[in-house]
């Protein structure tokens, strides 16, 4: 036999077009959220709402800025909480996930613990925790953690069990050992999943810092978010306690787009979801 | 002849009771390319799992000739591509060798000239999202290769693929085929394509799935759009469809 058939070597690649009104997904909500604060400003001073009701945005910017010294120590308490219950989370999660996708045994054994975990109330179990656990800071720790645990858990685990199955028989007819299947496949597979339970888990981490905080009522320097914004409540502080309220939601939002970005940076090259169409 | 593998009354049957093949019995040479055709549900599939090792055998055996005694080095080219979307196509390729612990720099080489092979050599760094279907199925191609294996198993690699795509990766096929000189079994639902690739074709009958004719398609290589064309082609392709219309029947 000879070789006089060789492949055909007229493939193009067809350059995929970058959209070029990247700027419009900016714009459209920053003007409809200037209209939603104008709106809220006028209605409050045409109506000549009291501030001890519904202060106006202009009042809470001008709150914000005189109270930004003790704000900022309660933000940088509330932001340590969340990001160490997040750390954990993850560390947590990712572990436990690849145990229970490497190990059927231990997932049954283990999963309805993940589940009770899951399904109680973190405003139920909050007091319990506050009386069990001395440090006020480790509980609220623990308190953030049980919430934001759970979607890291899930998700990988969902993730791990994703790969496709071709390639998992390629895997085997290759004679990959767990190791390597566990690292060039069930990984790489995983991290659409795992993104996606970080981006849940970031904000759930947030609200459980916040909610803990408010459960465990608690008061002194090391204190975060939350204890400002019952402070104020019940001094009848109301900007100031919307103040506090603006701190924590542009916390989330800064969450939000920091996983937000990570998943670009991750999965942009090659996942669907966060792959720019030109279509 | 040399003999590269045996089939003795090979079966397999389902958890749930499905007869999926029933007494294969064949002898492949080494070097061949031979072609299971037939219908859905023939065992053609199953057959190929069950040599690759990936699906057990029921009843029956596999035996390995010669200096293989045990399973020699099998590749696999699934009906998709398969690749792994977050490697480039130098990744995908290189995965074989890499699970066997050669590092790039070793291989470097090695996956070249498997890329030219497929004429993809400038695609290298590319993901495979960026790539066409048959580009991905060349990709696949490429790293079934790349390790120089004894036994390559393709299972219907064509079948989701365009009429004048899948020609030109029929003559691809039989160029690496002809060039690397392993043996190919070739799963496949075109009378067509089994006719211009094979130098022997098993046709199977459905439940339960059963060979049912061995037809050597005795004509030279290589072959080309003029073999295609030819008188010769079509009556080979008329005996192949009298044979899978009576198992059908």
């Amino acid at each position: 036999m000879t070789t006089e058939t060789t492949p055909s070597n007229n493939w193009t690649l067809t350059p995929i077009k970058k959209p070029s009104v990247d700027w419009v997904r900016w714009v459209l909500p920053v003007v409809l959220f200037t209209l939603a604060l104008a709106g809220w400003e006028a209605f409050v001073r045409i109506r000549e709402i009291p501030h001890y009701i519904l202060p106006a945005p202009t009042l809470i910017a001008v709150t914000l800025w005189q109270n930004l010294g003790s704000l900022m120590g309660s933000w940088l308490f509330t932001i340590k909480i969340t990001f160490w219950a997040l750390f954990l989370a993850v560390t947590g999660g990712v572990l436990l996930a690849t145990l229970f996708a490497l190990n059927k045994w231990v997932e049954i054994s283990l999963f309805p613990f993940a589940i009770v975990l899951q399904v109680t109330p973190i405003v139920a179990i909050a007091p319990l925790i506050l009386i069990f656990i001395d440090s006020t800071t480790a509980a609220l720790l623990l308190c953030a953690w049980i919430v934001a645990f759970f979607p890291i858990l899930s998700n990988t685990i969902i993730g791990l069990r994703s790969a496709d199955h071709n390639l998992r028989d390629l895997f085997t007819l290759y004679r990959a050992n767990r190791w390597q299947t566990l690292r060039h496949l069930l990984i790489p597979s995983a991290m659409p999943y795992f993104i996606a339970g970080l981006k849940v888990a970031g904000g759930l981490s947030l609200i459980g810092a916040v909610v803990a905080e408010f459960t465990a009522g608690a008061a002194g320097k090391e204190t975060g978010l939350a204890s400002r914004i019952l402070e104020a409540s019940f001094r009848t502080e109301i900007p100031k306690m919307f103040a506090a309220l603006v701190l924590v939601s542009l916390t989330g939002i800064a969450i939000y787009l920091i996983f937000n970005l990570v998943g670009k940076l991750v999965l942009g090259h090659w996942h669907e979801s966060e792959v720019k169409s030109d279509r | 002849m040399t003999p590269l593998l045996q089939l003795n009354a090979l079966e397999k049957r389902y958890g749930n009771g499905t007869l999926a093949l029933q007494g294969m019995s064949l002898d492949v040479a080494q070097h061949s390319f031979v072609s299971f055709l037939g219908p859905s549900g023939c065992g053609k599939s199953t057959a190929l799992k069950m040599i690759a090792g990936l699906s057990p055998v029921t009843s029956g055996s596999i035996e390995w000739a010669g200096s293989h005694a045990t399973q020699p080095e099998i590749s696999f080219v699934f009906q998709e591509s398969t690749l792994m979307p977050w490697a480039t196509v130098f990744d995908n390729v290189w995965l074989p060798l890499r699970l066997k612990g050669r590092s790039r720099a070793d291989v470097q080489t090695q996956i070249d000239a498997a890329l030219a092979t497929v004429g993809l050599s400038q695609f290298a760094k590319v993901y495979p999202r960026e790539l066409s279907g048959g580009m991905k199925m060349r990709v696949s191609i490429a790293r079934a290769m790349v390790t120089q294996p004894l036994l390559m198993l393709m299972d219907e690699p064509f079948a989701a693929l365009d009429e004048m795509t899948r020609f030109k990766l029929n003559n691809d096929t039989l160029a690496v085929w002809q060039a690397s000189q392993f043996t190919t079994l070739f799963v496949t639902h075109s009378v067509y394509e089994a006719v211009y690739l094979s130098q022997r074709i098993v046709v199977m009958a459905a439940r339960p799935g059963r060979v049912i004719a061995d037809i050597p398609i005795d004509e030279p290589y290589p072959r080309s759009e003029a073999f295609r064309t030819s008188e010769r082609y079509n009556r080979w392709c008329v005996q192949v469809s009298s044979a899978l219309h009576e198992s059908a029947a």
